[in-house]
Order: structure tokens, then C-alpha cells, then sequence
């Protein structure tokens, strides 16, 4: 087991002028950015919006679009004990990925409570790929220890594209890409230029869509070559806002968003179990052991959860975000973690954490200030519990994909 | 004409609690040996036009909610954040840091990947202890042997803070708290460069190394202030460290307390066990209904108190306190900025700390050769260029540089004999290795060097009163903190002489530029004289 | 579902004291205990080893500080064999100028009141909390507690009476060095009490938290006397052989000569062991005292526990900072007329103490490293050939110089250090072994050639002893147990061993 020391290093020592990270793709995002509109994600400059919120938003549901997320961290895991370092690891089985498979996973610590969320690429029996939204390196190093396997972060190795919307699939084959046959959560390999791209059909959006993986230096092109093809179907990059609009939609949840990682909560009682944010149906109890498997069980057969993660609808159209839940409209009951109004589905939709006893979201009221002109007005509202996803239409599964 | 409170030393702490005193309407007077306030936060012009932080050098501990109570601010009190560092290595690579994560995260990197984000974790952990003791930090220790309402209420008040936390974290505090700094970076980090830079405040100021069990919680100590809420930050005072008393001298003579500089103490007077005044070396007496004093309580208790007035218990705890000094200090003026080979130009490296000691190795033989009663031949130096930030210390283009040294001994020498006094020619060996030690990483460094003062432990007793040269008026080990600080049963500001109290470094929370033992120490006065301390919020919680 | 059956409720791997113990009072409490010993004989650290010459046997442990009264009670040793050379060996430091005899509280010269009054304080604070030493370490929270043991120890903590607790508070967690240069003038009595507070430590005497270790020390009693120092009839193996056979009568079957190579595991729970020969040995319950690390990451395995766990287990400290030293002569040595049926300090005074554990702290080996020296055969009033036994500090655990070439730099600087204690020894030597850190970690098994498993110092102790998670003799997998001087108290007194088996006793129950 080894890990590459220098990796995130930088050629020069004057990374201090530029303390936000640049992607492969900036020459291409800084040009259509008409707003200049950029945030950090996880050390890169991330593009908010490139012009209109709303507009990229309806091309994700409506045409197709281009998201940079080669920010993701990726790790690269590779070796003969690659598979039993995965299961120790994480919650799911990897022993039953197939080869071009990806999963959606997460992993918790000792106690039980989640690290992160994220994605597992079965690149090959001894191959896979992990990709998720924080850094883990001492975590993953430290489960690795015993274990012949090979971890590399290969965050800067890997140029990421999300493209994503109805028309994702025909733009593809637009660009010359054989996805005809590609299943959900299935991932391919297509020559590109001089070398290749690999496509998953996976993304965050809860729509048709694909994500494609290439060397850095083929980045620029592939953007280009996709554009091309892309033009007459409306094609077009969207920043986080649009994006983070759609995957409440698809009701996805966001490390740092809707839960706070274990290993960054300062504050104990911050830190969730999988029961707790939802995800505790990924766990594969019979896999054999793996970290945080004792701490789960006891909590499932004790039904010691403290918290619920749900969806909610809200009357009305002012989105809820930030808002607190109260039972009865006087006892605090939780509080709301993400909330918009839905211009897919018409609705007001929100995610929130309760305490678990009120779980059932019975009697639960959601206090929203609404900043009209300089002034807060405080709306208090019955709040109805939603399942997620609260958007999910039939052709993001849809195999082959339609054409729009 | 009799004082209410008559208060011995017009260092930092000394005001705070002269300044609560008289804003509850008690009639105040400071008494000061030296011809200027400040003690050891003073911003001494040694060479025209240049402004030396000559003793303390940086801020973070000074409690926020005595710079409001007391109004500082308002008496020109201003606290400057500053930014970055730099761990400078043995053939020629450096170590920064960067206030943006980020940036920060790429240059650790550079070191190890690994180290870069166990950076994250580790941050969150020290982030956990410090709000932990925060609350401690205004409130009078309870004596554990006593079964007093307060005392059973303060201990409560601690068993509080601890069940709120897990068990697995009530187990980790426990041992980050009896640990050396060593052996707690050895569970995060593997990196010896980052090891050595994230040592460093487990060592300023102590008489220990980075591998002495007990070292981390030192390390605290230097955390758990901030500078506008950044827990773990530090700043300078702008005009140097002596613009806080400065500002403090001036609320205090806005509330209508007095100052007398240039007033040495010769004895404190005790009538029928209870304290009546002093008198000054000048043969002067003041009268006053209570001595409080800033002093060590070495130097309160065994100079300035005859010793038949103590019972000889106390007098047995007092000489067990230890003040082993082990730091020095050498204030430069410069001509010029100096550069550092190592650093790329315009890296604000230069604008925070700078240190050449790149392993806990090091760190560790420094401290060797201070057990031996020797200076650190290769010493450890937390060098700083206030200037870079603050323009007002010195002329423009021109510098002050503040290298604060360890480790220098109280005496010279063989130990088993007992050592010698330091000589100037001591004195001057010592500056010559850390002025040496500056050149080799700063070529041409020497050639801007307009003054030096070189201070040693002898210059810190001598000058600011500090028994043994210990900056923080007494070790921070555990068998001087808490209700053990400075000797049991008198951990709340309290002597067995009535009247006559303690309110400086040696008591809880210890030293540091932190004004909470002055406070801390105010607040048992008034409660004791049954006056109100309408001026002093109540400590800020912890969110 | 049916469970597997078993033929022993039991399985105890290691037979040095703590397992011994431990297996013993499972066999008493009606328990099918098999106790599974890697060597060909039982003892651990008490057993002999090979012959340096003709009857000249030495152990790796020369001096007994402790027996727990219980076990020694419940083993009843005296009917197994055990008796006593003495129990009240008295200390002799060879000092600059001249020797000082320490008999417990007494001894000679200006500081006679001062060191009564300091031992007879310490000893009292040694007993305030030696109860803790009896019970599995306190949980931190609600839940899993003996709330009454708690209080009663509490209470008898605070029974010293106001003065006393108030000073127990100040020096629990002080460093020995000052108390000594608080308390005492006599360089010789300083260097005492500094080495024996660090003895068998990775510290020196300046290191906060170094006397309470002496008062770990001082807790133990041996036939029920307090702070004693015992040196069985037979030497050590003697102990060993008591033990087992206090062991065997109880009904405990003994399996020499078997290394564990493997605890098997199913279903998340243990079956038994495997052992190096291919054979299985199935029991529901496992109790390993060979040492946490070699237990967990090794012979379980770690694919069986957490990754926090495993990573803090892995980074707990176990430095062995002793050496052990061994030599034949021809004949009776003579330290400038010390009594040599008394244990010899070779220590003038505490910095000398300190300075020894300098070069450690940098993986090197001291010029001057102090010693304790015991020469078993002159208790036994032999006039033939004698053997020198002598623990020696400090001694690098990993060397910067390689193994080898520290050893030799070792033995050379100890021997040094002999002749000059008593000048005319080099020429009685006819033979020479050290072992240091690392061999006894190759050869006891102890990880980093430590005497405890892993450091005995405060941030590994009670509730954080071998880590926080492990610190009730229990682990995460159903039915592996720890006990040895890794877990809670330390050390070979047997506590350990008794503490992990009521611990079992009272789960089952």
C-alpha cells in the first residue's frame, strides 16, 4: 500500500497568488461566464452562474448542459485486496459491483456516523475509482493499513464533465459517442482525439444524463467537440446554483449541506448516522465487517436513531431555506437543511432534519422569515411530508435514452 | 489620605483589575517600580523612532470581554490580525502558512498530502478542547477540598462542562491534556517540518520540550483566545504590545484611578495579619484597605512580605512554585526588510512568524542543553516583523523585528552545582547564536541591524520583575494550574495575609496577555467588599 | 439458531503472570480453562532463560515490586512453593562519594526525617489509590459502573485528611525531579526516588507525570507488605513455577510449547484459536494477555475491527526504554563495600538520570546510562560463580545506528559505567549478554520492547489503557478479551490477569 506523497503539489511556490485552484476546463468557463460569478469548491474556483440561474436551470430539464465537476475528489484504488479494502470501508458490498458498474455508497467512522457520500467505479476486477465531495487521504490510508492495495488521489489526474438534460444522449451521439445501449449507473469507454473518454451515466440532477472522465490535457478539446455538437439542442454550461436548484429536485442530498461530515463537526451532537440522514438502506450487513458495522447495529436492534432526514412540502411559494421546524408551533423540532421552489414540479419542496420521534412530520410547522423590501415577514405554515425523490421523471432510466 | 486599593505592578493585569475596582466606585492607585506602565506589554522606544514590543510580541488571549467592559477600543486600543509564517529548513525549503485554507492545504501538501488534510482533523480537535477550557478561563478556580456552596458550585460547574461531552471525548481530552506535543502530532502527522511547526506553541514560554508529557496542554494555552471570534488566531497591538496598557492606563485614569510610576515597593505592610499599605523604597507610605498585588508570587511573598507574617506552610508552597525561566528575547531595529533566501518574492510568509527549527528533534536538544544550564546553541526563535503589518512602529522602509528565543536558563551552568548568575558576556553568546542563526537563512541580515537589544532571563527579572525570567509568572504544569495555581487552597486571588491579594500571571488562568486573572481576581475583591461589578459582563458563552 | 459446542468455556493465550492469574480464577470459578503458552516453559517475563553458565539463570524481570493480595491469596503460592529470600531488600545507591543504604522509609544522613516524611506521604497517596488497581478502569458516563466502588475509593482519597489531599492534588501529576529537589538534599536519595519513578519508563525524571509512577509502584505490596521489594528462593522462575502450579491444581490445562497463530473468528464471533501446528482449539471466549497490539493486529486481525480503533491501537506508544544486562563472574564483585544482598542504584544523582534518557529521546544510546543492579546469587550466599542481573536505562527501542552496532555501544558504556562503580569487575566477567528493547520484543514479545505492552503513562492509563475503547479487558468482537500488563493496571502483579477474569465472569453473568 502506498500513497503518491507530492501529489497536490504545485510546480511552483507561489500558489499563494492564487489560493483558488483552477480546473482544466477555466479557459473555457472564465470565457462564457458573462457574470464573472465563481465560488470555491473544495479549493477550485467553481463557476455560480455563467449568466441566468433560471434559464441554465430550465436547459437542464429542458435541452441538455455542461457542468464542470472536476473538483469531485477522486481516489484511485487498485490492487488484489482492492475489493475487501472497499468493503471495509464503505456501507454497500462492492463484491457485487460488476465491472462497469459505479454504485452510490457512503462510509461512516467508529461510531457509526457518516464520513461522506459518494461513488464507486469498478474499472476493473482490481480497479475502481472513488469520487466524492471531501478529502479523505489520512482516513483511507489509515484503512488501508494490512491491506495490499494501491491509493492514489487522482483529483488532479482527471478532468470532469457532467452533462446532463433530456437532450444529454442525443448530443452524445451527436459527438460521435455509442451510448445507446448505456444503462443507468453503467459506465463506458469511447476513443476521443488522441486518447479516451470514459462516460457514466450518472450525475446529480436526477435527469438524463452522463458524466465523462478525461486526461487533463484532452479537456479543452472534449469541451469544444461537445459544444459542436451540442449547438443545435441548445447545449450550454450551467453553474452550481442551476445545479444545486436540480438536485434538490431529484432530492439528493450534499455533504456540508444537508449533513456535516463526522471528522469536521466540532460540536458531537452535529454528527449523523446513515438512519439518520437516510441512507441506512445501502448497508450490507452480511458483507462482514466493516467500520462503524458494531456501532450501526446496536443502533438499528436499540432504534437508538436521534434524527430523520425528510422531504417536506410547504404551502405557498416562499422557499424555506434556513428555516426552523417547530411541533405544534412551539416545541423546536428540526430545521431545514435545503428548500426551493420547485419550478419543475410547481411546488415548494424543502429537505429537513427532524428529531426522530417526529419523524412521521405529524403536527410539524415551519417558521419562514420572507425578506420583502428591507423587511422580514414571518410566516408560520403546516408542512406535509414528501418521499424523495420529489422529481423523477421516466426518462432519466429510459435505456436506450430518448431522443429528447 | 487611605486608598480602597492600593495595586503593586502596572502590568496588564494589574490595570484590569484597577480598572473594575474603580469603576465600581473604589478610590485606586497603581504603583509602578519602573518610570513607565505596561510590564511586560510595553512598546519601548529604545533607538529613536523605532517602537519595540519588547517583552510580549502578539496578541490572541486578551480577553474580548474586558476590551469591551473596560472600553479599550474607545482608548485607542487597536488589534491587528496578521497572516502567515514560515518554517524555514536546512537546505534551503521553508514550510508557510496561509491564513486561506486553501493555500494552506497546497503548501502542507507540498510536505505531505497526507499531513495537508489530517491538517483539517487535527484542527477540529484542538478547535474541541479550547472550547472546552474557555469557559474556565473567567471564573475563580473552586477549591477541591473544601465543601464551600461555590467551591461545590464550581466543581459542579466543571463536571457540567464535562458530561456534555462523549465518553470517547472526555477520554481523548484527558490524554491530549497529559500528553507531550510530540507524541499527539505523532498520531496525525508524519511530515518532521509540520511536526515542528505545529510544536511550537506547545513550547513558547515553558519549561519544557516538545517530548515532556504535558507540553499539549501548553499548546492550548496558546489556542484558546482568538482575535474577533477565530479561536486559534493571533495579532498584533497596533503602536506595539504597550498600546493595551497604554489603553488600559487611560480607562483606568478616565474612571478616576491614579498611576505613580517610578515607585518601587520595599515591603508590603501587615498590621494584626491584615494588609494596611506599603512602603516604597523611598522610605514614602501609602495607605490603603487592600494590597493587591502583580507581582509573582514568589516576588510578592518572599521580598515584599516578612516572612513571620506567613505561616510557614505557605511559605513552603510559595518556594515550590516554579518560575524556571527559559526564554529570551532580542528586539532589532533593521534598516531594511530582510529577505530570506527561501521565500519567493511577495509571499506574506514574512508578514507572521518565522521559525528555523524544522524537527521536534531540534526543539528537543534546544531544551537539552537548557536542562544543562546552557543557552541553546541552536535555538528555537519565533521571529516576527510587527512592522510589516503596523506602520507606526518605525520609519518607513525600516523595521522592528522581535525573535523571541528559547531556551535560556535561569542560571548558567552545571545544575548539580547549582549554576551561576548569567554575565553580559553570556548574554552576548546568546545573542550572537540567534543573530548567527538569522544570517544563515537571511544572507545580509546582519548588515541591516541598526540595534539589538538582547534580553535573557536575568534582563526579564531585572527590568520587569519576572522571578527567574518566567514569562508566564510560574509553569504551566499541572501542579501549578487550576486550584493548584499558584499554591493550593489560595487558587482564588486570596493570601493568608487579609487584605493583601494576588492578581497577576501566577494565578488561574496563568500568563499570557490575557488580563483574566486581573479580572478574575476584581471580581473576588468587590464580591468580598460587597460591591457590585455593574461594569463586568458576564463571561460570553460558548456557542 | 444452535451454537457450536464446546469442550472448554476458555481459552487464556499466554502464561506469564497477568495470564497465569487470570486463568487461574476462571478454573476456580468452575471455568474449562485452557491456557496456551508459546514457550516451552510458563512465566513470561519471570521465566528463566538459558543458562549464562553452570546455574547461573537469569530472567528478564530480577525483582518483585507487587503480587496482588488477591491473587496472591486466591493462588495461595506459599503451598505451591513459594518462599521468600527476602521480601524487605533494602537499596544501596553507589553514589559520588560513598553509598547510602534505603530501607523503606529508613535511612542515614541529614535528610533521615525529611526522606521518612516524604516515603511515608507517598506510601499513604500509593494507597489512596491502589483500589483502582482492583477494579476494571471507571467508565467516563452513566452506565457500566460500580457507583458504590467508585465513591468508596473517593472517599478513601479524601480520608487523607484536607492537607494531604490538597498536596495529592498538586503532585499527582508532577514530575519527580522537582519533588525530589523539593524534598530532599542528598543527591544519592534524589537519584532514588528519580529512578525508581521512571524505571521501566519511556521518561526521565524531568517529564510531568513521572511520580505518580512511583506511586503506582509503591501501591503494590508482596505478602502484605507495603512498597516491598521480593526476590523469590529460586529467583524469579520460581514465581513462574508457583504460579503454574497454583494454576494446574485449580484444574487450568497448560499447553506449553503451542504458538498461537491465529484467533478464529465466525459470524462476527470468536471460535477459538489456531495454532502455529495446524491444530484447533475451539472456545467460545478468548482472553489474550500476550499484549493488545499482537492480539488485535495480528492474531485476530484487523479486518475485524474498526479503522479508528485499529489506528489508535497502532499509534499507541510502546517504547521499551530499558536494556537488560546479564553477566557471569568468576566472583564476588565489590561496589566500594556495598551489602550485595541489597539492590544496587547506579545513579549519583537526578540529573545523571535524566541526562541518561537524552541520547534515547534521539534513538541513541547514553554515555552514562544508570542501572539497578541485583546479584540473585549472593542472597543465596553461593561462593561460586555470580551472577549479575541489572536493568539498565535508557536504552533505544529503534537506534538510529542499526540494532547491532547499539547493542555493542550499549554493553560497552554499561560496562564502563560497572568498573567505575566497582573499580576491578571488568576482570571478573567471563561472560556478557544485553538486551535491549528490541530483543526482549523479539524474545518476550512485548511491542517495542516494552515491560507493559505499550507505555505505562498517564495518557495510556485506567480509562485510556491499552486506548479508550478497548480499556474493560472487553473488545468489539464477541468473546476476545485482553488482559496483561497492556491493559489496566500494568505491570506483572497478576491485577491485570484478575481484573479481565472477573471482568468475563460478571458478563457471563
Amino acid at each position: 500500500m502506498s500513497a503518491a506523497p507530492h501529489l497536490n503539489a504545485p510546480p511552483a511556490l507561489t500558489h499563494f497568488t492564487t489560493p483558488l485552484a483552477q480546473t482544466p476546463f477555466h479557459p473555457r468557463t472564465e470565457a462564457a461566464n458573462r457574470l464573472q460569478g465563481w465560488a470555491p469548491w473544495a479549493g477550485y474556483m467553481t463557476a455560480t452562474c455563467f449568466g441566468d440561474s433560471t434559464m441554465e436551470h430550465t436547459a437542464i430539464r429542458n435541452a441538455a448542459t455542461l457542468y464542470d465537476i472536476s473538483p469531485m475528489v477522486k481516489y484511485r484504488i487498485t490492487g488484489p485486496d482492492a475489493v475487501a479494502y472497499l468493503n471495509r470501508l464503505t456501507l454497500r458490498d462492492v463484491g457485487r459491483l460488476a465491472v462497469g458498474q459505479v454504485h452510490y455508497t457512503a462510509w461512516c467512522d467508529d461510531q457509526g456516523k457518516v464520513m461522506d457520500d459518494g461513488t464507486v467505479f469498478r474499472l476493473g476486477p482490481d480497479d475502481f475509482r472513488l469520487c466524492c465531495q471531501e478529502r479523505h487521504l489520512p482516513w483511507l490510508l489509515d484503512s488501508a493499513w494490512g491491506l495490499d492495495i494501491r491509493l492514489r488521489d487522482e483529483t488532479e489526474d482527471l478532468a470532469a464533465l457532467a452533462l446532463q438534460g433530456p437532450v444529454s444522449a442525443t448530443v452524445l451521439a451527436q459527438a460521435g459517442f455509442d451510448i445507446q445501449a448505456l444503462k443507468p449507473f453503467r459506465m463506458t469507454t469511447c476513443p476521443f482525439d488522441t486518447g479516451e473518454v470514459m462516460i457514466s451515466r450518472t450525475g446529480f440532477t436526477g435527469d438524463l444524463g452522463y458524466e465523462l472522465w478525461i486526461s487533463p490535457d484532452l479537456a479543452l478539446p472534449l469541451w469544444d467537440h461537445l459544444m459542436q455538437a451540442g449547438a443545435l439542442y441548445g447545449l450550454m454550461p450551467v453553474g452550481s446554483e442551476a445545479v444545486m436548484l436540480a438536485r434538490l429536485e431529484a432530492g439528493f442530498i450534499t455533504t456540508g449541506m444537508d449533513f456535516v461530515p463526522v471528522q469536521h463537526a466540532v460540536r458531537e451532537d452535529r454528527a449523523r448516522s446513515p438512519f439518520e440522514i437516510g441512507l441506512d438502506w445501502m448497508i450490507a450487513w452480511d458483507k462482514g465487517h466493516f467500520t462503524g458495522r458494531r456501532a450501526l447495529m446496536a443502533e438499528r436492534d436499540g432504534k437508538s436513531s436521534q434524527w430523520a432526514l425528510v422531504g417536506l412540502d410547504i404551502p405557498g411559494n416562499v422557499s424555506a431555506e434556513g428555516a426552523i421546524l417547530y411541533f405544534d408551533k412551539r416545541r423546536e423540532a428540526g430545521f431545514i437543511t435545503a428548500a426551493c421552489w420547485s419550478p419543475t414540479l410547481k411546488r415548494n419542496i424543502a429537505i429537513a432534519q427532524v428529531e426522530a420521534r417526529y419523524d412521521s412530520c405529524d403536527h410539524l410547522w415551519v417558521e419562514i422569515y420572507a425578506l420583502r423590501e428591507l423587511q422580514y415577514q414571518k410566516l408560520m405554515l403546516p408542512v406535509t411530508k414528501t418521499a424523495r425523490p420529489f422529481f423523477a421523471p421516466e426518462r432519466r432510466r429510459a435505456t436506450p435514452p430518448g431522443r429528447f | 489620605m487611605t486608598y480602597d486599593a492600593l495595586i503593586l505592578g502596572a502590568g496588564h493585569n494589574g490595570l484590569v483589575t484597577a480598572c473594575y475596582l474603580a469603576r465600581a466606585g473604589m478610590k485606586v492607585l497603581v504603583i509602578e517600580k519602573n518610570d513607565w506602565v505596561g510590564g511586560a506589554a510595553v512598546s519601548r522606544e529604545l533607538t529613536p523612532g523605532f517602537t519595540y514590543s519588547n517583552c510580549s510580541y502578539v496578541a490572541s488571549l486578551f480577553r474580548p470581554e474586558i476590551m469591551r467592559d473596560l472600553e479599550l477600543p474607545r482608548h485607542g486600543l487597536q488589534i491587528l490580525p496578521y497572516e502567515g509564517g514560515a518554517v524555514f529548513q536546512e537546505g534551503g525549503g521553508y514550510l508557510g502558512m496561509y491564513r486561506d485554507h486553501d493555500a494552506n492545504r497546497r503548501e502542507f501538501a507540498r510536505h505531505s498530502a497526507r499531513d495537508a488534510e489530517a491538517y483539517d482533523v487535527y484542527s477540529r480537535d484542538v478547535l474541541r478542547y479550547c472550547r472546552f477550557i474557555r469557559p474556565m478561563l473567567l471564573r475563580t478556580p473552586p477549591d477541591p477540598a473544601r465543601f464551600r456552596p461555590r467551591d461545590i458550585g464550581e466543581l459542579l460547574f466543571i463536571g457540567k462542562q464535562v458530561s456534555g461531552l462523549s465518553e470517547r471525548q472526555i477520554a481523548d481530552m484527558v490524554r491530549f491534556w497529559t500528553m507531550s506535543i510530540s507524541d499527539y502530532l505523532d498520531h496525525y502527522f508524519e511530515s518532521p517540518v509540520i511536526k515542528a511547526y505545529l510544536a511550537v506553541s506547545a513550547i513558547i514560554g515553558t519549561a519544557l520540550g516538545p517530548m515532556s508529557p504535558g507540553s499539549a496542554y501548553v499548546l492550548l494555552h496558546h489556542y484558546m483566545g482568538d482575535v474577533d471570534g477565530n479561536i486559534g488566531a493571533w495579532g498584533f497591538a497596533r503602536g506595539g504590545m504597550g498600546s493595551i496598557t497604554k489603553a488600559l492606563s487611560s480607562s483606568l485614569q478616565a474612571s478616576g484611578g491614579e498611576i505613580r510610576t517610578g515607585a518601587p515597593v520595599a515591603r508590603v505592610l501587615v498590621k494584626n495579619g491584615r494588609s494596611i499599605g506599603v512602603v516604597l523604597e523611598n522610605g514614602d507610605e501609602i495607605r490603603a484597605k487592600r494590597v493587591i498585588s502583580n507581582m509573582d508570587v514568589k516576588r510578592t511573598m518572599l521580598k515584599h512580605v516578612e516572612e513571620r507574617e506567613l505561616p510557614g506552610d505557605y511559605v513552603a508552597s510559595v518556594k515550590k512554585f516554579k518560575t524556571r525561566g527559559s526564554s529570551g528575547k532580542l528586539n532589532i531595529a533593521l534598516d531594511a526588510a530582510p529577505k530570506f533566501a527561501a521565500l519567493p518574492e511577495g509571499s506574506p510568509a514574512i508578514k507572521g512568524d518565522l521559525h528555523f527549527t524544522d524537527s521536534i528533534e531540534k526543539m528537543e536538544r534546544a531544551y537539552d542543553d537548557w536542562k544543562a544550564g546552557h543557552f541553546s546553541r541552536d535555538p528555537f526563535q519565533d521571529v516576527m516583523i510587527p512592522t510589516m503589518i503596523d506602520p507606526t512602529m518605525t520609519p518607513p522602509g525600516k523595521h522592528f523585528m522581535s525573535c523571541f528565543v528559547q531556551y535560556a536558563p535561569p542560571k548558567i551552568g552545571d545544575l548539580a552545582e547549582g549554576g551561576r548568575d548569567w554575565t553580559d558576556a553570556d548574554r552576548d553568546a546568546f545573542g550572537e547564536a540567534c543573530l548567527n542563526q538569522i544570517e544563515r537563512y537571511a544572507p545580509g541580515f546582519r548588515n541591516l541591524i541598526r540595534h539589538v537589544e538582547i534580553r535573557t532571563p536575568r534582563e526579564l527579572e531585572a527590568e520587569v520583575g519576572l522571578t527567574e525570567g518566567n514569562i508566564f509568572q510560574g509553569e504551566l504544569t499541572f501542579d501549578q494550574l487550576l486550584f493548584n495555581r499558584p499554591v493550593p487552597r489560595y487558587a482564588n486571588y486570596r493570601t493568608p495575609v487579609r487584605d493583601l491579594w494576588i492578581c497577576g500571571s501566577s494565578t488561574h488562568p496563568g500568563g499570557g496577555v490575557m488580563g483574566a486573572p486581573g479580572r478574575n481576581a476584581a471580581s473576588e475583591i468587590l464580591r468580598d467588599a460587597k460591591l457590585s461589578p455593574k461594569d463586568m459582563s458576564d463571561a460570553w458563552p460558548v456557542l | 439458531m444452535p451454537g457450536p459446542s464446546f469442550d472448554r468455556d476458555v481459552i487464556v493465550i499466554g502464561a506469564g503472570p497477568n495470564g497465569l492469574a487470570c486463568a487461574h480464577r476462571l478454573a476456580s470459578k468452575g471455568r474449562k480453562v485452557t491456557l496456551i503458552e508459546a514457550e516451552a516453559t510458563p512465566g513470561g517475563g519471570i521465566r528463566a532463560l538459558p543458562d549464562l553458565a553452570p546455574g547461573l539463570t537469569p530472567s528478564l524481570a530480577h525483582l518483585v515490586w507487587q503480587i496482588d493480595p488477591r491473587v496472591e491469596a486466591a493462588m495461595d503460592l506459599s503451598r505451591h512453593g513459594l518462599t521468600w529470600e527476602a521480601t524487605d531488600i533494602p537499596t544501596t545507591v553507589i553514589g559520588r562519594d560513598g553509598n547510602l543504604v534505603i530501607r523503606g522509609p529508613l535511612t542515614e544522613g541529614p535528610d533521615a526525617a525529611a526522606w521518612k516524611a516524604l516515603y511515608q506521604r507517598l506510601l499513604s497517596f500509593a494507597a489512596a489509590l491502589e483500589p483502582f488497581r482492583r477494579m476494571a478502569p471507571p467508565r467516563l458516563q452513566a452506565g457500566g459502573n460500580s457507583w458504590a466502588r467508585l465513591a468508596k475509593n473517593l472517599i478513601g482519597i479524601r480520608a487523607l485528611g484536607t492537607k494531604d489531599f490538597r498536596e495529592l492534588l498538586r503532585v499527582i501529576l508532577i514530575n519527580a525531579h522537582d519533588v525530589a529537589q523539593d524534598e530532599l538534599t542528598d543527591p544519592r536519595l534524589r537519584a532514588a526516588l528519580c529512578f525508581d519513578a521512571v524505571l521501566g519508563a519511556w521518561a526521565g525524571p524531568r517529564s510531568p507525570n513521572t511520580l505518580i509512577l512511583l506511586l503506582d509502584r509503591l501501591a503494590g505490596e508482596i505478602a502484605g507488605r507495603k512498597g516491598a521489594l521480593g526476590l523469590p528462593k529460586g529467583g524469579m522462575p520460581a514465581l513462574a513455577q508457583a504460579m503454574t502450579n497454583a494454576a494446574t491444581a485449580a484444574g487450568v490445562s497448560l499447553r506449553s510449547n503451542s504458538r498461537v497463530s491465529r484467533i478464529s473468528i465466525a459470524d462476527d464471533r470468536i471460535t477459538g484459536v489456531i495454532l502455529h501446528s495446524g491444530e484447533t482449539l475451539v472456545a467460545p471466549v478468548v482472553i489474550s494477555a500476550i499484549g493488545p497490539k499482537a492480539t488485535i493486529l495480528s492474531l485476530a486481525g484487523t479486518e475485524h475491527f474498526d479503522t479508528g480503533l485499529v489506528t489508535a491501537l497502532r499509534h499507541q506508544k510502546s517504547r521499551g526504554g530499558t536494556a537488560k544486562l546479564h553477566l557471569a563472574l568468576s566472583a564476588r564483585p565489590d561496589f566500594r563495600g556495598a551489602d550485595l544482598r541489597s539492590r544496587l542504584l547506579l545513579a549519583a544523582d537526578e540529573h545523571e538520570v535524566e541526562t541518561a534518557f537524552n541520547p534515547v529521546k534521539y534513538g541513541e544510546v547514553p554515555d552514562r546510562p544508570v542501572m539497578e543492579i541485583v546479584i540473585p546469587t549472593a542472597f543465596s550466599g553461593g561462593t561460586g560463580p555470580h551472577l549479575l542481573s541489572a536493568n539498565v536505562q535508557f536504552a533505544p527501542h529503534a537506534p538510529k545506528a542499526g540494532e547491532d552496532a547499539a547493542r555493542e555501544a550499549m554493553l560497552k558504556a554499561c560496562l564502563a559505567r560497572l568498573e567505575e562503580a566497582a573499580p576491578g569487575i571488568s576482570a571478573l566477567i567471563t561472560r556478557a549478554g544485553i538486551l535491549m528493547p528490541y530483543d526482549i520484543e523479539r524474545q518476550f514479545g512485548m511491542a517495542g520492547g516494552n515491560w507493559h505492552h505499550g507505555e505505562l503513562a498517564v495518557e495510556q492509563m485506567l480509562f485510556n489503557r491499552p486506548i479508550a475503547p478497548l480499556s474493560r479487558y472487553a473488545t468489539p468482537l464477541k468473546g476476545l478479551w485482553l488482559t496483561g500488563a497492556g491493559t489496566h493496571p500494568g505491570g506483572m502483579s497478576g491485577a491485570a490477569g484478575r481484573n479481565a477474569a472477573d471482568a468475563v465472569l460478571e458478563a457471563k453473568a
